[in-house]
C-alpha cells in the first residue's frame, strides 16, 4: 500500500517539477534587496584601508576595532597587520596585544585559526616588535 | 526667536558654555557617571578609556619609552603596559567566580530555614488529624474496599488473593 502511493507521489513530484521552470540561478542573486552584496575581498580591502589611515586617532582606531570584532569572523591577517601598523603609529602596545587577545577570542572553538593568524603576522611582529599574549604569558590565569 | 538671534551673535563655538552661563548657574558640574568609562568585555576590546588615570612616575616614563622601539621594551614593561591601558586579560575576564557555591549554599540554607518553619508550624498551628487516619478506621477502609472490587482488573482487589484472605505473592 505504502508502496503504490509512494509511486503515485512520485510521479506527482515529477509533473509538478516538469511544470516548474527551473531556478537554477546563481548565488549573488539573491531575494533579499537589490543592493550588491560586498565580496570577501572588497571587505578585507576596506578594512585595511580603513586601519592604514597614516593620521587615524586612537578614537577611530578603537571604533574599528570593536565595530570588527562586532561581526561574525575572524578578521583577516592584512586587517590585523594594518591595525597593529595602526597601534604602532599611536604609540600604543597595550591596544596592539589586546587586538592579538581579541582575534584570538573570535575564533572560538576553532582552535587552529590563531595559531594560523600568528604565523601569518609573524613578520609584522618581529619588524614592530609586538609580543603575543603567550609570550607575555597572559594568556593563562 | 530673539534669544537665537543673540546666541548666534556669540558665535557657534561659544553656545554651550553660554547657554548655561545665561541662566546664571554656571557650568554645569561634570557627573562622573556621564564620563566614558572603563568596563572589560569580550566584545568591546578597546574600551573608550584607560584603567589607570592618574599615571605614577615610572608609569608615565614607560609610556615615554613606548614612544620609541618596542623591541626595547622587555617582557615585564610590555606587560606593565599592558595592566596601565587594561585592568583584566581576556584570560581573567573569561574566569569563572566561585559564585555558584555561595548561591547553591544559600539556597539549601533557605530551604532548610523553611522546613523549620513548616515543622514548628505542624506542631503548634495546626490541630489534629481528622479520625479517620486512625489506623482501624484505615483498615476497615480497606476491607470495604476490597469488599468492593475497587480496581478489580490491575488496581487494589486485583492484588488480593479472596479464596486465601491474602496479598497475592
Amino acid at each position: 500500500m505504502f508502496r503504490a502511493v509512494f509511486r503515485l507521489s512520485s510521479t506527482g513530484a515529477r509533473c509538478l517539477v516538469r511544470s516548474k521552470p527551473s531556478i537554477s540561478a546563481p548565488l549573488a542573486s539573491r531575494c533579499y534587496s537589490h543592493g550588491q552584496v560586498e565580496t570577501d575581498e572588497e571587505f578585507d580591502a576596506r578594512w585595511v584601508t580603513y586601519f592604514s589611515k597614516p593620521d587615524i586617532d586612537a578614537w577611530e582606531l578603537r571604533k574599528g576595532m570593536n565595530t570588527l570584532i562586532g561581526y561574525d569572523l575572524v578578521p583577516e591577517a592584512k586587517i590585523v597587520d594594518s591595525a597593529l601598523r595602526a597601534c604602532r603609529r599611536l604609540n600604543d602596545m597595550a591596544s596592539a596585544i589586546r587586538i592579538l587577545e581579541a582575534v584570538k577570542d573570535k575564533a572560538g572553538p576553532h582552535k587552529e585559526i590563531y595559531p594560523y593568524l600568528i604565523q601569518e603576522l609573524q613578520p609584522t611582529l618581529s619588524e614592530l616588535g609586538i609580543s603575543t599574549p603567550e609570550q607575555l604569558g597572559m594568556d593563562k590565569l | 526667536m530673539l534669544a537665537t538671534r543673540a546666541l548666534r551673535l556669540l558665535g557657534k563655538r561659544a553656545i554651550s558654555t553660554s547657554v548655561c552661563v545665561r541662566g546664571g548657574h554656571g557650568v554645569a558640574k561634570i557627573e562622573a557617571y556621564t564620563l566614558p568609562a572603563y568596563f572589560d568585555r569580550r566584545e568591546n576590546p578597546l574600551p573608550d578609556v584607560c584603567y589607570v588615570q592618574d599615571l605614577s612616575a615610572e608609569q608615565a616614563s614607560l609610556k615615554e619609552k613606548e614612544q620609541g622601539a618596542w623591541a626595547a621594551l622587555s617582557n615585564e614593561e610590555k606587560v606593565a603596559l599592558y595592566r596601565i591601558s587594561f585592568k583584566q586579560s581576556f584570560a581573567e575576564m573569561g574566569e569563572g567566580t566561585a559564585e555558584w557555591k555561595s548561591v547553591i549554599g544559600g539556597v539549601l540554607f533557605v530551604v532548610g530555614f523553611t522546613g523549620l518553619i513548616v515543622m514548628w508550624q505542624r506542631k503548634y498551628v495546626y490541630g489534629p488529624v481528622p479520625h479517620t487516619f486512625d489506623p482501624e478506621w484505615k483498615a476497615k477502609e480497606l476491607q470495604r474496599m476490597l469488599d468492593m472490587r475497587m480496581n478489580p482488573v490491575e488496581g487494589l482487589a486485583a492484588k488480593w488473593d479472596s479464596e486465601n484472605k491474602q496479598w497475592k505473592k
